[in-house]
């Protein structure tokens, strides 16, 4: 090591103190700092050799030379000190890049399922008439035939009563369908709801009609009916423009043709205005509506000349089918996990 | 109904210049949807021609054909014949033209299609060179104009009655640029199954006057004689106390020519509607129907007995239809018969179709024209038992004028007078009386309240008259309104307002949303299946909707046992399938096919879950179901016994998981999926709707007998099953093996007392953990040891976690060690170790007590 260091000396101490801040500065490690702080803040430092020859001075001098070689090693802790911070936080940051990750590498260790949208279909057009005040309502899909039919004003010899629409249960005369559409929830309603009624009806429904792109057995229809007094065929108009809106845009609005139905009178076929459909803007047929006929409510045992009102159905499927450009009913009934997905939980 | 627009010009003011596409939207407005559009389908030069010269040239195949030189007129003649290849006879402007039909000769005028001319089917024409000659065209036969079926030889002008100039354009001639609209009439309007009917909705619309052929008061008719044809109704079995026939006119035709063809605007007029020409007097019959909505029937009166008999068939008797169908009749089959003399026949299902016995022939010379009304429900029921449409039942089904018959028979016996040189026999049946019109009162102000459009009483009037009611004012905004003979299904007063708002016109209703009453909300079961639906699509499941048609073959590789109540089933008396006859009764069964269908497709792991309805015959009542008719009020014990007649169908749950539960990647290899996948599954549904549920073990098909759980609600209801399915049903089934699934029963979910308690806030003193290892039987079901456990360690133990389980070299056969992980915390105090120690002491007595656990060291 070095002579003997005189702590009286100042210049000489000022000098061992540059030495002792180059040498933090150079350091470029910690390992680096750590022997050039045993160099030159361990104990045979000189400035440390300086400070035990401090008690052997005269006492005249012991004050001086105290307070030159303190402030001097006070002044290396301090550099030290601050190249050690330093070179830990430079050490810090080069662990966390280091740790650096892909972030786009696959993440999709747990499976995502995903809804049908037809069952989405249904919750949104549920949501919307509950946000207007009216119920969800619901029925059997093995249905009894009055209310399938006569309930809703079909005679016994109406068509749609033959075999070659309707599914009936075994025996043909246990009185027993498959529903072939969501209008007996009307009559259920009717029955054990009363009036006055704003309710609708999502669900499943059957026809004998062979799978084929536009045609299925089993097929999904919204059902609307509202009972009260006073209703009209605006109201209805009013119920079919709002509706349209909420699930085919703002643009969209309603139009009545004249058709019929055994269970309304008046009635109509509705076409609904399409902003986007392919090929540009028109209208497209969307369901049956009228005003529900007073041997429908009468069959509820309820007074036509006191409550009159208006109901409405239209297919799920082809809403799906249209406002999603699905061009063919197989993918919608066959269960591909590929349709679902690319839905969500959302349609 | 196909609409000739030129037929239709016939009672109307239809301009020549109309635009027949908006014409379609304005019909499709008053309820007359388009159905077909028939337009012009032939386009070019198609001509008048006159056979100049022909010579006849006889092929090596044996066929002769007509080399023709034929003027085709100044504009399309050729000054000369080609030198190489002259055409018959001497030179002069023409053109040559090949044709193989052998009923034409010199002279004749005939239809030419020139080079350039477009028939039906997109048939381009142009020169060709066929039999050593170059045709410059084609002579043409009436099918290849789309003219009809007849392709015997070409069409011969004068056999049409028609005449030209050559070089005349034949498309206009022959009708070709004429428009038919099809529209789509609901089963309701019967009357608009009519050339009548159209032109009354056309004049209505237009604002036209209209005169009705079809009325009694406009057409001339005959007056009942006492010598007509004897008629007789018999029926013996009306349908509720309708008489099957309650109307019959006669008239009868004599000297007839049978020779006498149909002149070609009829044939044009039938065929545009449809039709096919048959002979004179059916297309007459055909084309009365078609203008007026009568359906009719010509006998051939040679071939009749004395007297005519409208009766019921006998149970089992036989009858040929003209299709050549024999049929075995019905009780409630109407028919027409004939009696006395060379009678004894059945001549006709009544209104549907006849048979070959009296028909009309090319020796026909005297006919009797039945006109007659019948009962719409009778004719709709034969139709469809004999699964026989016709025009004529089509019309009685929706209901056919009832003062219409006797105007009808008149214009027929008229056309037949006027086209096939006949008399008119004075000798006039009429059998029973039109009934008295409906007279239905009607207040103005109830229409504007049923359709929210205020409408004057003076318009109401007006469209009511429209439609041919009579109106009557009654009092103040009240009418009397006399229904028309032709509108049966007017019966009450909604059905007049319909066509006031109908023919007012739908587009003047406004648009106005209804305030609807305050609403409930969803109920609790429908929050819960979004709840269910999207936890199970969150935890990966794929929702799907199976068709709910299985089959006792699915329930044997289900492995259903012979006395499982989901082998009880609903069955379809007509299902889409005999494969697939019976309702489902669990999810499962049907769900099962699209996991497979999905690994056919390629997919490697998957998971599908479906919600819905299901069903089984067990509790249905025997017998018939109830009956009543529409408008009927059942009491409330009919009510009852409606609902009970309809089988419960509970909400069910179900999901399957094949292949990976965790799927491999980066990460790592997956996780097979396992029983306790979905055991999970439905424990997360229970957790999430507030509901505790306990798990068992339970052998039950289709899962493993050794991998199924059960679980049971707190009041003992059974919520379902889950596990791994038998290997046997996934190789029944095609599905991979150790595919595991799940199916919960929700409405015993929802039919759970919400048993959560609350009993103040939370503590906030730190917790004391204690693990310990059981030693206890391998069978003990780990639930068992835990509720113990949980019982003896008392209510401070807040939380009891299982993380070992070892079976294995170290412990003693049959016995397996479990290793908990007990948390305990008070709620006033901090806990010592030695409380907590003292606690889980406590446990494991009880847990040795009751199971001879013992504690692992």
């Amino acid at each position: 090591m070095t002579d003997q260091l005189d702590p009286l000396d100042e210049s000489a101490v000022k000098a061992a103190v540059d030495t002792a801040l180059t040498a933090f500065a150079d350091a470029r490690t910690l390992d680096e700092l750590k022997t050039a702080k045993i160099d030159f803040m361990g104990e045979k430092a000189p400035l440390a050799l300086a400070n035990r020859v401090i008690g052997s001075l005269d006492k005249s001098d012991k004050a001086a030379a105290g307070k030159i070689v303190g402030k001097s090693r006070g002044l290396v802790k301090k550099a030290h000190d601050e190249r050690m911070a330093e070179l830990e936080a430079e050490r810090d940051a080069a662990v966390l890049i280091e740790e650096s990750i892909d972030v786009t590498l696959p993440t999709d260790r747990t499976r995502l399922g995903a809804r049908h949208p037809l069952s989405l279909i249904q919750e949104q057009a549920a949501d919307y008439f509950i946000g207007l005040g009216w119920e969800v309502a619901e029925g059997p899909e093995i249905e009894s035939e009055w209310l399938n039919f006569d309930a809703l004003n079909f005679g016994p010899d109406h068509p749609a009563r033959q075999m070659q629409d309707t599914f009936f249960v075994d025996p043909a005369d246990a009185g027993l369908v498959l529903r072939t559409h969501t209008s007996p929830v009307q009559s259920r309603s009717l029955l054990q709801r009363g009036v006055p009624l704003y309710v609708v009806c999502p669900g499943k429904t059957f026809r004998t009609d062979e799978l084929d792109a536009t045609h299925t057995p089993v097929f999904h229809q919204i059902e609307g009916i509202a009972i009260d007094k006073g209703l009209t065929m605006a109201n209805l108009q009013g119920t079919l423009d709002g509706f349209a809106r909420e699930m085919f845009g703002p643009e969209s609005k309603t139009r009545l043709r004249p058709s019929f139905f055994p269970f309304t009178e008046p009635s109509a076929e509705m076409d609904f205005w399409f902003p986007n459909k392919v090929g540009g803007p028109g209208w497209i047929e969307w369901g049956g509506c009228g005003m529900v006929h007073p041997n429908v409510l009468r069959a509820a045992g309820i007074d036509p000349e006191v409550y009159q009102g208006f109901a409405f159905g239209m297919g799920i499927e082809r809403t799906l089918m249209l406002r999603e450009g699905i061009n063919d009913m197989h993918d919608m009934v066959e269960g591909d996990v590929r349709f679902s997905a690319r839905f969500g939980m959302k349609a | 109904m196909r609409v000739p627009l030129n037929w239709l010009a016939d009672y109307v003011d239809l301009p020549a210049d109309t635009d027949t596409h908006a014409l379609a939207a304005e019909f499709a407005a008053i309820g007359l949807e388009e159905e077909d559009y028939f337009g012009p389908e032939i386009s070019g030069p198609l001509v008048v021609a006159r056979v100049l010269d022909l010579v006849k040239e006889e092929h090596s195949n044996g066929k002769t054909i007509n080399w023709c030189r034929v003027d085709v007129g100044a504009e399309h003649n050729e000054a000369d014949d080609n030198p190489k290849d002259p055409q018959p006879g001497a030179e002069r402007p023409s053109r040559g033209i090949i044709c193989g039909a052998h009923n034409f000769s010199e002279g004749d005028l005939v239809v030419a299609c020139l080079p350039g001319t477009t028939l039906p089917g997109d048939f381009h024409i142009a020169a060709r060179k066929t039999y050593g000659h170059v045709s410059d065209g084609m002579i043409c036969s009436a099918k290849e104009l789309g003219l009809g079926d007849d392709h015997d030889g070409i069409i011969v002008l004068a056999d049409l009655g028609l005449t030209g100039e050559p070089g005349d354009s034949a498309i206009e001639l022959l009708g070709l640029d004429q428009v038919t609209l099809d529209v789509n009439v609901t089963p309701d309007r019967g009357y608009q199954l009519s050339m009548r009917g159209i032109a009354r909705e056309y004049a209505q619309m237009k604002g036209q006057s209209f005169t009705d052929i079809g009325s009694p008061t406009v057409a001339e008719v005959n007056a009942p004689t006492d010598d007509g044809f004897p008629v007789v109704i018999e029926d013996s079995n009306p349908i509720d106390g309708n008489v099957g026939c309650d109307q019959f006119t006669a008239l009868q035709v004599n000297g007839i020519d049978p020779s006498a063809k149909t002149p070609f605007w009829m044939q044009r007029r039938l065929i545009a509607a449809g039709m096919r020409t048959i002979s004179l007097t059916v297309d007459v019959t055909n084309y009365v129907m078609l203008e007026l909505g009568q359906p009719l029937h010509a006998y051939d009166t040679a071939l009749l007995g004395e007297e005519i008999v409208v009766r019921r068939a006998q149970a089992g008797e036989k009858f040929t239809t003209l299709d050549d169908v024999e049929r075995t009749l019905d009780a409630e089959d109407l028919l027409i018969t004939d009696r006395g003399g060379k009678g004894g026949k059945i001549i006709g299902l009544a209104g549907v179709m006849g048979g070959a016995a009296v028909e009309v022939n090319d020796e026909t010379t005297a006919v009797v024209i039945e006109s007659a009304h019948f009962d719409p429900i009778s004719i709709a029921r034969t139709a469809r038992r004999h699964k026989l449409s016709s025009e004529a039942s089509r019309r009685f089904e929706r209901g056919v004028d009832s003062l219409l018959g006797p105007v009808a028979a008149r214009r027929c016996a008229d056309l037949l007078v006027e086209l096939a040189g006949g008399t008119l026999s004075p000798a006039t049946t009429q059998v029973g009386q039109a009934p008295e019109p409906t007279v239905i009162e009607l207040p103005v102000k109830r229409v504007d309240s049923l359709v929210g459009v205020d409408y004057t009483t003076a318009e109401v009037t007006g469209l009511l008259e429209g439609i041919g009611a009579g109106i009557e004012v009654i009092g103040k905004d009240r009418l009397a309104v006399t229904v028309p003979s032709w509108r049966s299904d007017i019966t009450a007063d909604v059905d007049l307002i319909e066509e006031v708002a109908r023919t007012g016109g739908y587009d003047r209703i406004p648009s106005i949303q209804p305030a609807a009453r305050a609403g409930q909300g969803m109920t609790e079961a429908q929050r819960t299946r979004r709840r269910i639906s999207n936890l199970l699509a969150a935890d990966g499941f794929t929702e799907v909707l199976s068709y709910p048609f299985t089959s006792d073959k699915r329930d044997d590789q289900l492995r259903l046992e012979a006395d499982d109540i989901r082998r009880q089933h609903i069955r379809l008396a007509n299902p889409m399938s005999e494969d697939l006859p019976l309702m489902r009764t669990n999810l499962l069964s049907t769900l099962v096919e699209l996991v497979a269908r999905n690994f056919g497709r390629g997919a490697k792991d998957v998971a599908l879950f479906e919600a819905g309805l299901v069903s089984t015959s067990a509790g249905l009542p025997a017998g018939p179901g109830p009956r009543h008719l529409p408008g009927y009020h059942p009491t409330d014990a009919e009510l009852e016994e409606v609902y009970a007649s309809v089988p419960v169908q509970p909400y069910h749950y179900a999901g399957i998981i094949s292949g990976n539960a965790e799927l491999p990647g980066v990460w790592g290899k997956g996780r097979k999926a396992e029983a306790a996948d979905v055991i999970d599954t439905v424990r997360r549904i229970a957790r999430t709707n507030g509901i505790e549920v306990t798990v068992e073990a339970d052998q039950i098909a289709p899962w493993h007998p050794g991998r199924a759980a059960k679980f049971v609600l707190a009041d003992g209801q059974e919520l379902g099953h889950a596990g791994e399915l038998h290997p046997k049903v996934c190789e029944n089934l095609g599905l991979p093996a150790r595919t595991v699934a799940f199916e919960i029963d929700l409405d015993a979910l929802l039919a759970q007392e919400d048993l959560r308690t609350w009993d103040g806030a939370l503590s906030t003193y730190p917790v004391s953990r204690q693990d310990v290892a059981l030693i206890v039987d391998a069978d003990l079901p780990t639930q068992t040891l835990a509720a113990t456990l949980r019982e003896g360690a008392g209510e401070e133990l807040e939380l009891l976690e299982t993380f070992d389980l070892y079976t294995g070299d170290q412990l003693p056969e049959g016995k397996k060690s479990l290793a908990f992980r007990l948390t305990f915390r008070a709620a006033d105090r901090t806990l010592k170790a030695d409380d907590a120690s003292a606690m889980r002491e406590a446990a494991t007595k009880l847990a040795a007590e009751r199971h001879g656990a013992e504690v692992r060291s």
